[in-house]
Protein backbone atom coordinates (compact mmCIF):
# COMPACT_ATOMS: atom_id res chain seq x y z
CA UNK A 1 0.00 0.00 0.00
CA UNK A 2 1.34 3.49 -0.84
CA UNK A 3 1.29 6.12 1.81
CA UNK A 4 2.46 9.25 -0.63
CA UNK A 5 0.81 12.31 -2.60
CA UNK A 6 1.36 14.91 -4.31
CA UNK A 7 1.29 18.13 -2.14
CA UNK A 8 2.04 20.81 -4.99
CA UNK A 9 2.87 20.91 -8.53
CA UNK A 10 4.71 23.80 -10.22
CA UNK A 11 5.10 24.33 -13.67
CA UNK A 12 6.74 27.23 -15.81
CA UNK A 13 5.85 29.16 -19.02
CA UNK A 14 6.69 26.49 -21.51
CA UNK A 15 8.44 28.61 -24.60
CA UNK A 16 10.09 27.42 -27.87
CA UNK A 17 13.07 29.46 -26.06
CA UNK A 18 13.11 30.89 -22.38
CA UNK A 19 15.83 33.12 -23.14
CA UNK A 20 14.86 35.12 -19.84
CA UNK A 21 16.35 32.41 -17.66
CA UNK A 22 19.62 30.30 -17.19
CA UNK A 23 18.80 26.70 -16.43
CA UNK A 24 19.09 26.88 -13.05
CA UNK A 25 16.83 29.68 -13.01
CA UNK A 26 14.22 27.88 -15.44
CA UNK A 27 14.08 24.96 -13.04
CA UNK A 28 13.88 27.05 -9.92
CA UNK A 29 10.91 28.58 -11.33
CA UNK A 30 8.94 25.39 -11.16
CA UNK A 31 10.48 24.45 -7.51
CA UNK A 32 9.72 28.09 -6.09
CA UNK A 33 5.87 27.73 -7.84
CA UNK A 34 5.51 23.77 -6.22
CA UNK A 35 6.70 25.13 -2.94
CA UNK A 36 4.43 27.63 -2.98
CA UNK A 37 1.65 25.07 -4.05
CA UNK A 38 2.62 22.40 -0.94
CA UNK A 39 2.95 25.46 1.66
CA UNK A 40 6.39 24.21 2.44
CA UNK A 41 9.71 25.86 3.41
CA UNK A 42 13.23 24.51 2.78
CA UNK A 43 13.43 22.97 6.00
CA UNK A 44 10.78 20.52 4.94
CA UNK A 45 12.50 19.02 1.89
CA UNK A 46 14.02 15.82 3.28
CA UNK A 47 15.59 15.01 -0.76
CA UNK A 48 15.77 16.03 -4.17
CA UNK A 49 14.76 14.04 -6.82
CA UNK A 50 16.37 15.21 -10.37
CA UNK A 51 15.25 13.87 -13.67
CA UNK A 52 16.23 15.05 -17.54
CA UNK A 53 16.40 13.36 -21.00
CA UNK A 54 19.50 12.75 -22.70
CA UNK A 55 22.49 15.62 -21.81
CA UNK A 56 23.27 15.19 -25.54
CA UNK A 57 19.93 17.76 -25.80
CA UNK A 58 21.85 20.70 -24.42
CA UNK A 59 25.51 19.48 -24.17
CA UNK A 60 25.82 19.92 -20.99
CA UNK A 61 27.00 16.83 -19.19
CA UNK A 62 25.70 15.91 -15.84
CA UNK A 63 23.80 18.77 -15.09
CA UNK A 64 22.77 17.86 -11.59
CA UNK A 65 26.29 18.80 -10.52
CA UNK A 66 25.97 22.63 -11.58
CA UNK A 67 21.85 22.83 -10.50
CA UNK A 68 22.63 21.12 -6.63
CA UNK A 69 22.46 25.03 -5.39
CA UNK A 70 19.43 25.80 -7.78
CA UNK A 71 17.17 23.08 -7.06
CA UNK A 72 18.32 23.61 -3.14
CA UNK A 73 20.24 20.07 -2.84
CA UNK A 74 22.61 21.53 -0.84
CA UNK A 75 23.42 18.86 2.37
CA UNK A 76 20.28 16.92 1.17
CA UNK A 77 20.22 13.78 -0.75
CA UNK A 78 20.25 13.84 -4.55
CA UNK A 79 18.90 11.63 -7.15
CA UNK A 80 19.39 12.07 -10.48
CA UNK A 81 17.01 10.01 -13.09
CA UNK A 82 17.13 9.47 -16.76
CA UNK A 83 15.04 7.22 -18.43
CA UNK A 84 14.94 9.07 -21.86
CA UNK A 85 11.51 10.76 -22.89
CA UNK A 86 9.54 8.69 -19.91
CA UNK A 87 12.16 10.40 -17.46
CA UNK A 88 10.11 12.78 -15.61
CA UNK A 89 7.01 9.84 -15.04
CA UNK A 90 9.53 7.26 -13.39
CA UNK A 91 11.14 10.25 -12.02
CA UNK A 92 8.03 11.56 -10.37
CA UNK A 93 8.10 7.45 -9.20
CA UNK A 94 11.57 7.30 -7.97
CA UNK A 95 10.50 10.04 -5.80
CA UNK A 96 7.61 8.67 -4.54
CA UNK A 97 9.28 5.40 -3.62
CA UNK A 98 11.63 7.67 -1.57
CA UNK A 99 8.57 8.69 1.06
CA UNK A 100 7.22 5.16 0.93
CA UNK A 101 10.43 3.76 2.13
CA UNK A 102 10.07 5.68 5.00
CA UNK A 103 13.40 7.26 5.32
CA UNK A 104 11.75 10.65 3.77
CA UNK A 105 8.59 12.44 5.04
CA UNK A 106 8.95 15.05 1.45
CA UNK A 107 10.61 14.86 -1.32
CA UNK A 108 11.43 18.13 -3.60
CA UNK A 109 11.42 16.52 -7.60
CA UNK A 110 11.89 18.91 -10.86
CA UNK A 111 12.33 17.82 -14.51
CA UNK A 112 13.28 20.07 -17.21
CA UNK A 113 14.50 20.87 -20.61
CA UNK A 114 16.21 23.66 -22.36
CA UNK A 115 15.73 22.74 -25.34
CA UNK A 116 16.31 25.37 -27.24
CA UNK A 117 20.42 25.43 -26.15
CA UNK A 118 20.93 22.79 -28.47
CA UNK A 119 19.48 20.49 -31.22
CA UNK A 120 17.54 17.32 -29.91
CA UNK A 121 16.36 16.14 -33.67
CA UNK A 122 20.75 16.25 -34.40
CA UNK A 123 21.32 14.40 -30.71
CA UNK A 124 18.27 11.35 -31.42
CA UNK A 125 20.33 11.37 -35.11
CA UNK A 126 23.68 10.14 -34.70
CA UNK A 127 25.75 7.82 -37.21
CA UNK A 128 25.75 4.67 -36.03
CA UNK A 129 29.13 2.79 -36.39
CA UNK A 130 29.30 0.56 -39.10
CA UNK A 131 25.65 1.42 -40.51
CA UNK A 132 24.25 3.49 -42.86
CA UNK A 133 23.12 7.29 -41.43
CA UNK A 134 19.52 6.60 -41.03
CA UNK A 135 18.57 8.02 -38.01
CA UNK A 136 16.04 10.77 -38.64
CA UNK A 137 14.86 12.04 -34.95
CA UNK A 138 11.69 10.49 -32.79
CA UNK A 139 9.27 11.46 -35.50
CA UNK A 140 11.63 9.34 -38.42
CA UNK A 141 11.93 6.10 -35.64
CA UNK A 142 8.43 6.03 -34.42
CA UNK A 143 6.73 6.93 -37.87
CA UNK A 144 7.07 3.02 -39.15
CA UNK A 145 4.97 2.00 -36.11
CA UNK A 146 2.05 4.72 -36.67
CA UNK A 147 2.21 3.34 -40.05
CA UNK A 148 1.90 -0.15 -38.66
CA UNK A 149 -1.27 0.48 -36.72
CA UNK A 150 -3.05 2.58 -39.97
CA UNK A 151 -2.74 -0.79 -42.00
CA UNK A 152 -3.53 -2.94 -38.77
CA UNK A 153 -6.19 -1.75 -38.36
CA UNK A 154 -7.35 0.43 -41.32
CA UNK A 155 -7.89 3.45 -39.37
CA UNK A 156 -8.61 6.48 -41.65
CA UNK A 157 -6.08 9.15 -41.88
CA UNK A 158 -7.72 12.39 -40.45
CA UNK A 159 -7.53 10.44 -37.10
CA UNK A 160 -4.16 11.53 -36.87
CA UNK A 161 -5.42 15.35 -37.59
CA UNK A 162 -8.25 15.14 -35.47
CA UNK A 163 -6.23 14.50 -32.10
CA UNK A 164 -3.88 17.18 -33.16
CA UNK A 165 -6.78 19.68 -33.41
CA UNK A 166 -8.06 18.22 -29.83
CA UNK A 167 -4.94 18.76 -27.69
CA UNK A 168 -3.83 22.09 -29.85
CA UNK A 169 -7.74 23.61 -29.04
CA UNK A 170 -7.00 22.45 -25.15
CA UNK A 171 -3.57 23.98 -25.10
CA UNK A 172 -5.87 27.40 -25.94
CA UNK A 173 -7.38 26.96 -22.20
CA UNK A 174 -3.86 26.13 -20.62
CA UNK A 175 -1.90 29.68 -20.52
CA UNK A 176 1.21 27.65 -20.02
CA UNK A 177 0.95 25.54 -23.03
CA UNK A 178 3.86 26.55 -25.48
CA UNK A 179 1.64 26.17 -28.66
CA UNK A 180 -1.41 28.55 -28.92
CA UNK A 181 -2.84 28.00 -32.29
CA UNK A 182 -6.84 29.50 -32.14
CA UNK A 183 -8.53 28.54 -35.15
CA UNK A 184 -6.57 25.50 -35.62
CA UNK A 185 -8.88 22.70 -37.15
CA UNK A 186 -8.36 19.46 -39.28
CA UNK A 187 -7.77 21.18 -43.19
CA UNK A 188 -4.98 23.64 -41.36
CA UNK A 189 -3.28 20.37 -39.86
CA UNK A 190 -3.21 18.22 -43.34
CA UNK A 191 -2.23 21.17 -45.21
CA UNK A 192 0.73 21.69 -43.01
CA UNK A 193 4.01 19.57 -44.76
CA UNK A 194 4.80 16.24 -44.60
CA UNK A 195 7.52 15.64 -41.97
CA UNK A 196 8.05 11.46 -41.41
CA UNK A 197 5.21 10.42 -43.74
CA UNK A 198 2.05 9.14 -42.93
CA UNK A 199 3.33 11.82 -39.93
CA UNK A 200 2.55 16.24 -40.85
CA UNK A 201 4.34 19.15 -39.33
CA UNK A 202 0.78 20.04 -36.79
CA UNK A 203 0.75 16.05 -36.16
CA UNK A 204 3.94 16.13 -34.05
CA UNK A 205 4.84 17.64 -30.51
CA UNK A 206 6.94 21.17 -30.62
CA UNK A 207 10.30 21.63 -29.43
CA UNK A 208 10.49 23.32 -25.99
CA UNK A 209 11.77 24.94 -22.88
CA UNK A 210 10.26 24.28 -19.72
CA UNK A 211 10.22 22.63 -16.10
CA UNK A 212 7.96 20.91 -13.80
CA UNK A 213 8.44 20.01 -9.98
CA UNK A 214 6.04 18.72 -7.43
CA UNK A 215 6.51 18.40 -3.68
CA UNK A 216 5.34 14.66 -2.63
CA UNK A 217 4.67 13.77 1.36
CA UNK A 218 3.38 11.28 3.77
CA UNK A 219 0.43 11.79 5.56
CA UNK A 220 1.58 14.24 7.99
CA UNK A 221 1.73 16.85 5.51
CA UNK A 222 -0.65 15.50 3.22
CA UNK A 223 -3.51 15.44 5.19
CA UNK A 224 -3.81 18.73 5.85
CA UNK A 225 -3.59 19.79 2.13
CA UNK A 226 -5.32 19.79 -0.38
CA UNK A 227 -3.49 16.55 -1.77
CA UNK A 228 -3.56 13.83 -4.78
CA UNK A 229 -3.13 10.89 -3.36
CA UNK A 230 -1.12 7.94 -5.48
CA UNK A 231 -3.01 4.97 -5.70
CA UNK A 232 -0.79 2.86 -8.08
CA UNK A 233 2.83 3.68 -9.52
CA UNK A 234 4.68 1.68 -11.71
CA UNK A 235 7.74 1.86 -14.19
CA UNK A 236 8.00 -1.03 -16.83
CA UNK A 237 10.59 -1.65 -19.59
CA UNK A 238 11.60 -3.77 -22.61
CA UNK A 239 14.46 -5.24 -24.79
CA UNK A 240 14.86 -2.52 -27.98
CA UNK A 241 16.16 -5.17 -30.74
CA UNK A 242 13.99 -8.40 -29.38
CA UNK A 243 12.16 -10.94 -31.47
CA UNK A 244 8.77 -10.85 -30.82
CA UNK A 245 8.37 -7.52 -29.68
CA UNK A 246 5.67 -5.06 -30.73
CA UNK A 247 5.89 -1.72 -30.96
CA UNK A 248 2.57 -0.82 -31.80
CA UNK A 249 1.31 -2.14 -28.42
CA UNK A 250 4.43 -2.92 -26.05
CA UNK A 251 4.48 -5.55 -23.62
CA UNK A 252 6.18 -3.44 -21.27
CA UNK A 253 3.66 -0.97 -21.85
CA UNK A 254 0.54 -2.94 -21.41
CA UNK A 255 2.32 -4.73 -18.04
CA UNK A 256 3.05 -1.49 -16.17
CA UNK A 257 -0.98 0.00 -17.02
CA UNK A 258 -2.34 -3.77 -15.53
CA UNK A 259 0.24 -3.00 -12.84
CA UNK A 260 -1.19 0.24 -11.54
CA UNK A 261 -4.32 -0.80 -12.16
CA UNK A 262 -4.43 -3.17 -9.93
CA UNK A 263 -2.99 -1.52 -7.19
CA UNK A 264 -5.29 0.93 -7.62
CA UNK A 265 -7.68 -1.72 -7.64
CA UNK A 266 -9.37 -0.31 -11.31
CA UNK A 267 -11.04 -4.04 -12.94
CA UNK A 268 -12.04 -1.11 -15.90
CA UNK A 269 -9.71 1.78 -16.87
CA UNK A 270 -12.30 3.06 -19.41
CA UNK A 271 -15.13 3.39 -16.62
CA UNK A 272 -13.11 3.81 -13.18
CA UNK A 273 -10.50 6.45 -14.95
CA UNK A 274 -11.79 9.73 -14.68
CA UNK A 275 -9.29 11.65 -17.00
CA UNK A 276 -5.83 10.62 -17.86
CA UNK A 277 -2.85 12.65 -19.21
CA UNK A 278 -1.00 10.59 -21.61
CA UNK A 279 2.25 10.99 -23.15
CA UNK A 280 1.15 11.44 -27.06
CA UNK A 281 4.36 13.67 -28.99
CA UNK A 282 2.49 12.25 -32.59
CA UNK A 283 -0.70 12.16 -33.30
CA UNK A 284 -1.45 8.58 -33.60
CA UNK A 285 0.01 7.59 -30.46
CA UNK A 286 -3.41 8.23 -28.82
CA UNK A 287 -4.82 5.58 -30.38
CA UNK A 288 -2.16 3.61 -29.77
CA UNK A 289 -1.99 4.06 -25.87
CA UNK A 290 -5.93 4.28 -25.73
CA UNK A 291 -5.23 0.66 -26.87
CA UNK A 292 -2.18 -0.72 -25.19
CA UNK A 293 -3.26 0.72 -21.87
CA UNK A 294 -6.64 -1.28 -22.10
CA UNK A 295 -8.82 1.18 -22.19
CA UNK A 296 -10.04 -0.47 -25.17
CA UNK A 297 -9.85 -3.87 -27.39
CA UNK A 298 -7.07 -3.83 -29.90
CA UNK A 299 -8.40 -2.07 -32.98
CA UNK A 300 -10.94 0.18 -30.75
CA UNK A 301 -8.61 3.28 -30.10
CA UNK A 302 -9.06 5.38 -33.29
CA UNK A 303 -12.53 4.36 -33.22
CA UNK A 304 -12.60 6.41 -29.49
CA UNK A 305 -10.73 9.15 -30.88
CA UNK A 306 -13.30 9.45 -34.06
CA UNK A 307 -16.39 9.93 -32.09
CA UNK A 308 -14.67 12.23 -29.43
CA UNK A 309 -14.30 10.08 -26.38
CA UNK A 310 -10.87 11.40 -25.47
CA UNK A 311 -12.44 15.13 -25.51
CA UNK A 312 -12.40 17.24 -22.35
CA UNK A 313 -16.21 16.33 -22.03
CA UNK A 314 -15.87 12.79 -23.88
CA UNK A 315 -16.04 9.86 -21.69
CA UNK A 316 -12.37 9.41 -21.27
CA UNK A 317 -10.63 12.24 -21.48
CA UNK A 318 -6.95 12.91 -22.80
CA UNK A 319 -4.36 15.31 -22.49
CA UNK A 320 -6.77 18.73 -20.91
CA UNK A 321 -3.53 20.70 -20.57
CA UNK A 322 -2.78 20.04 -24.33
CA UNK A 323 -0.77 17.29 -24.06
CA UNK A 324 3.18 16.99 -25.54
CA UNK A 325 1.36 17.76 -28.64
CA UNK A 326 1.56 21.50 -26.89
CA UNK A 327 4.61 21.53 -25.06
CA UNK A 328 7.40 19.37 -25.13
CA UNK A 329 10.53 19.86 -22.98
CA UNK A 330 11.58 16.69 -23.31
CA UNK A 331 12.81 15.71 -19.91
CA UNK A 332 9.76 17.27 -17.96
CA UNK A 333 6.92 16.48 -20.40
CA UNK A 334 6.59 13.22 -17.85
CA UNK A 335 6.58 14.55 -14.81
CA UNK A 336 4.12 17.37 -16.65
CA UNK A 337 1.58 14.30 -17.53
CA UNK A 338 1.63 13.67 -14.07
CA UNK A 339 1.54 16.35 -12.42
CA UNK A 340 -1.75 18.04 -14.54
CA UNK A 341 -3.27 14.18 -13.16
CA UNK A 342 -2.39 15.61 -9.73
CA UNK A 343 -4.31 18.92 -10.65
CA UNK A 344 -7.48 17.44 -12.17
CA UNK A 345 -8.17 15.38 -8.79
CA UNK A 346 -7.58 18.35 -6.37
CA UNK A 347 -9.47 20.87 -8.98
CA UNK A 348 -6.76 23.11 -9.64
CA UNK A 349 -6.69 22.56 -13.05
CA UNK A 350 -8.16 25.63 -14.00
CA UNK A 351 -10.22 26.11 -17.93
CA UNK A 352 -8.90 22.83 -18.35
CA UNK A 353 -10.42 20.94 -15.38
CA UNK A 354 -12.54 18.17 -16.17
CA UNK A 355 -16.05 18.43 -14.08
CA UNK A 356 -15.98 16.28 -11.03
CA UNK A 357 -12.76 14.55 -11.73
CA UNK A 358 -11.86 11.75 -8.61
CA UNK A 359 -9.47 9.34 -10.44
CA UNK A 360 -6.60 10.38 -13.19
CA UNK A 361 -3.75 8.68 -14.85
CA UNK A 362 -0.35 9.90 -15.65
CA UNK A 363 1.89 8.21 -18.13
CA UNK A 364 4.89 8.90 -19.75
CA UNK A 365 7.00 6.36 -22.60
CA UNK A 366 10.53 7.34 -24.24
CA UNK A 367 13.68 5.34 -25.89
CA UNK A 368 12.32 3.30 -28.57
CA UNK A 369 9.33 2.52 -27.02
CA UNK A 370 10.93 0.49 -24.25
CA UNK A 371 10.44 2.49 -20.98
CA UNK A 372 7.12 3.50 -19.44
CA UNK A 373 6.15 5.00 -16.37
CA UNK A 374 2.48 5.37 -15.38
CA UNK A 375 0.50 6.38 -11.82
CA UNK A 376 -2.86 6.79 -10.70
CA UNK A 377 -3.77 9.64 -8.18
CA UNK A 378 -6.97 10.14 -6.41
CA UNK A 379 -8.34 13.47 -4.16
CA UNK A 380 -9.18 10.27 -1.75
CA UNK A 381 -7.04 8.88 0.70
CA UNK B 1 24.84 52.04 -34.87
CA UNK B 2 24.62 50.13 -31.50
CA UNK B 3 25.20 46.70 -30.97
CA UNK B 4 22.42 44.41 -30.38
CA UNK B 5 23.27 42.99 -26.64
CA UNK B 6 23.95 39.68 -26.79
CA UNK B 7 23.52 37.19 -23.18
CA UNK B 8 24.70 33.93 -24.72
CA UNK B 9 27.10 32.39 -27.28
CA UNK B 10 27.15 29.49 -29.37
CA UNK B 11 29.83 26.94 -28.80
CA UNK B 12 30.42 23.68 -30.52
CA UNK B 13 31.05 20.54 -29.69
CA UNK B 14 32.85 17.54 -31.03
CA UNK B 15 33.51 13.93 -30.06
CA UNK B 16 35.99 11.39 -31.04
CA UNK B 17 35.33 8.03 -29.74
CA UNK B 18 36.77 4.80 -29.52
CA UNK B 19 34.54 2.02 -30.34
CA UNK B 20 34.79 -1.33 -28.82
CA UNK B 21 32.22 -3.39 -31.81
CA UNK B 22 31.98 -6.94 -28.89
CA UNK B 23 32.65 -10.13 -30.18
CA UNK B 24 29.20 -10.68 -31.94
CA UNK B 25 29.29 -7.80 -33.93
CA UNK B 26 32.72 -8.42 -34.77
CA UNK B 27 31.90 -11.80 -36.49
CA UNK B 28 28.74 -10.08 -38.20
CA UNK B 29 31.25 -7.24 -39.76
CA UNK B 30 34.14 -9.47 -41.06
CA UNK B 31 31.48 -11.26 -42.55
CA UNK B 32 29.63 -8.67 -44.03
CA UNK B 33 33.11 -7.59 -45.31
CA UNK B 34 33.02 -10.45 -47.47
CA UNK B 35 29.55 -10.12 -49.07
CA UNK B 36 27.61 -12.31 -46.34
CA UNK B 37 25.08 -11.58 -43.99
CA UNK B 38 25.79 -14.12 -41.44
CA UNK B 39 23.18 -13.86 -38.26
CA UNK B 40 22.88 -15.87 -34.80
CA UNK B 41 20.31 -18.19 -33.48
CA UNK B 42 18.79 -18.16 -30.02
CA UNK B 43 19.07 -22.11 -28.54
CA UNK B 44 16.42 -21.90 -26.87
CA UNK B 45 13.33 -19.61 -28.43
CA UNK B 46 14.81 -20.27 -32.00
CA UNK B 47 14.55 -16.60 -32.66
CA UNK B 48 17.25 -14.69 -35.57
CA UNK B 49 18.87 -12.39 -34.62
CA UNK B 50 20.61 -9.77 -37.01
CA UNK B 51 22.60 -7.92 -37.03
CA UNK B 52 23.51 -10.57 -33.86
CA UNK B 53 23.79 -8.84 -30.88
CA UNK B 54 25.61 -12.01 -29.23
CA UNK B 55 22.29 -12.74 -27.02
CA UNK B 56 18.67 -13.07 -27.24
CA UNK B 57 16.61 -10.43 -24.86
CA UNK B 58 13.99 -12.97 -24.49
CA UNK B 59 15.24 -16.03 -23.16
CA UNK B 60 18.64 -14.13 -21.86
CA UNK B 61 21.03 -16.82 -23.60
CA UNK B 62 24.01 -16.76 -25.61
CA UNK B 63 23.45 -16.98 -29.03
CA UNK B 64 26.42 -19.12 -30.64
CA UNK B 65 24.74 -20.48 -33.58
CA UNK B 66 25.66 -19.01 -36.76
CA UNK B 67 23.68 -19.48 -40.11
CA UNK B 68 24.01 -17.50 -43.41
CA UNK B 69 21.04 -15.52 -44.94
CA UNK B 70 19.95 -14.47 -47.83
CA UNK B 71 20.31 -10.72 -48.98
CA UNK B 72 16.89 -11.03 -49.64
CA UNK B 73 14.00 -9.89 -47.44
CA UNK B 74 10.18 -7.89 -47.03
CA UNK B 75 9.50 -4.35 -45.63
CA UNK B 76 7.79 -4.93 -42.54
CA UNK B 77 6.72 -1.24 -42.47
CA UNK B 78 8.91 2.27 -43.22
CA UNK B 79 8.65 5.74 -43.18
CA UNK B 80 9.55 8.57 -46.10
CA UNK B 81 11.16 11.26 -44.64
CA UNK B 82 10.52 14.68 -45.69
CA UNK B 83 13.03 17.00 -43.64
CA UNK B 84 16.77 17.54 -43.38
CA UNK B 85 17.76 15.92 -40.16
CA UNK B 86 20.86 18.20 -38.77
CA UNK B 87 23.88 16.24 -39.47
CA UNK B 88 22.75 13.85 -42.00
CA UNK B 89 24.28 14.03 -45.51
CA UNK B 90 21.11 12.28 -47.05
CA UNK B 91 18.86 14.33 -49.45
CA UNK B 92 15.64 14.29 -48.52
CA UNK B 93 12.96 12.89 -49.32
CA UNK B 94 14.00 9.08 -48.61
CA UNK B 95 13.16 5.62 -47.59
CA UNK B 96 14.19 4.86 -44.11
CA UNK B 97 12.33 0.89 -43.99
CA UNK B 98 12.64 -1.35 -41.83
CA UNK B 99 13.70 -4.65 -43.54
CA UNK B 100 12.76 -8.38 -42.76
CA UNK B 101 15.76 -10.89 -44.21
CA UNK B 102 14.58 -13.62 -45.22
CA UNK B 103 14.72 -16.40 -42.02
CA UNK B 104 15.08 -13.64 -39.57
CA UNK B 105 13.33 -12.73 -36.20
CA UNK B 106 14.42 -8.62 -36.16
CA UNK B 107 14.27 -6.50 -38.97
CA UNK B 108 17.07 -3.72 -39.60
CA UNK B 109 16.76 0.38 -40.92
CA UNK B 110 18.19 0.89 -44.90
CA UNK B 111 17.21 2.50 -47.46
CA UNK B 112 15.16 1.47 -50.24
CA UNK B 113 15.46 2.81 -53.90
CA UNK B 114 14.64 2.29 -57.55
CA UNK B 115 11.23 1.99 -57.33
CA UNK B 116 8.70 5.39 -56.59
CA UNK B 117 8.36 6.52 -53.06
CA UNK B 118 4.50 6.45 -53.49
CA UNK B 119 4.25 2.66 -54.75
CA UNK B 120 6.48 1.57 -51.88
CA UNK B 121 4.44 -0.96 -49.15
CA UNK B 122 4.43 -2.94 -46.08
CA UNK B 123 4.82 -6.62 -47.10
CA UNK B 124 6.99 -5.52 -50.42
CA UNK B 125 9.68 -8.09 -51.42
CA UNK B 126 13.19 -6.28 -51.47
CA UNK B 127 16.34 -7.35 -52.81
CA UNK B 128 20.01 -5.84 -51.44
CA UNK B 129 21.67 -3.79 -53.97
CA UNK B 130 25.49 -4.33 -53.05
CA UNK B 131 28.39 -1.53 -53.52
CA UNK B 132 31.41 -2.35 -55.78
CA UNK B 133 33.48 -5.17 -54.06
CA UNK B 134 36.52 -2.91 -53.89
CA UNK B 135 34.99 -1.06 -51.97
CA UNK B 136 33.44 -3.09 -49.35
CA UNK B 137 34.39 -2.52 -45.46
CA UNK B 138 33.33 -4.07 -42.03
CA UNK B 139 30.03 -1.89 -42.40
CA UNK B 140 26.14 -2.51 -43.54
CA UNK B 141 26.97 0.32 -46.11
CA UNK B 142 28.26 -2.14 -48.45
CA UNK B 143 24.88 -2.38 -49.07
CA UNK B 144 24.00 0.50 -50.87
CA UNK B 145 20.26 0.26 -50.40
CA UNK B 146 17.50 -2.28 -50.88
CA UNK B 147 15.23 -2.78 -54.23
CA UNK B 148 11.78 -4.45 -55.34
CA UNK B 149 12.58 -7.52 -56.42
CA UNK B 150 8.96 -7.51 -58.24
CA UNK B 151 7.60 -10.56 -56.23
CA UNK B 152 4.57 -10.85 -54.81
CA UNK B 153 4.18 -9.16 -51.45
CA UNK B 154 3.95 -11.39 -48.35
CA UNK B 155 1.13 -10.94 -45.85
CA UNK B 156 2.39 -8.87 -42.98
CA UNK B 157 1.18 -11.93 -40.44
CA UNK B 158 5.03 -13.38 -41.57
CA UNK B 159 6.17 -10.88 -39.45
CA UNK B 160 4.78 -11.90 -36.46
CA UNK B 161 7.09 -14.18 -34.05
CA UNK B 162 6.25 -17.50 -33.96
CA UNK B 163 7.85 -19.67 -30.77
Amino acid sequence: MIEAAVIGVGQTKYEAKRRDVSMGGLVRKAIDKAMFAADVDWDAIDAVILGKAPDMFEGVMMPELSLVDAIGANGKPLLRVHTAGSVGGSTAVIAASHVCSGNFDTVLTVTYEKQSESNATWALSPKYPYSPHINAGAGGYFAPYMREYIRRYDAPENIGWKVAVKDRLNALKNPLAHLQIPGIDEKMVAETPMLWEPLRYLESCPSSDGACAMVISNKKLAESRNAAWIKGMAVRSEGTLSAGRDEVNPQGGQDCAKDIYDQAGITNPFKEIDCAEIYVPFSWYEPMWLENLHFCDLGEGWKLTERGATEIEGDIPFNMSGGVLSSNPIGASGMIRFGEACLQVTNQAGDHQVDGANVAMGHAYGGAAQFFAMWIVSNKK
Amino acid sequence: MSEEKKDFFVSDISLSYQYTAGNATTRFLNKVAEGKLVAQKCPKCSAVYVPPRGSCPRCGVATEEELELPDTGAVESFTIVHIPIPGNPIVPPYVSAMIRLDGADISFLHLIQEIDLADIRIGMRVQAVWKDKSDWGTTLENIKWFKPTGEDDVDPSVFKFKE
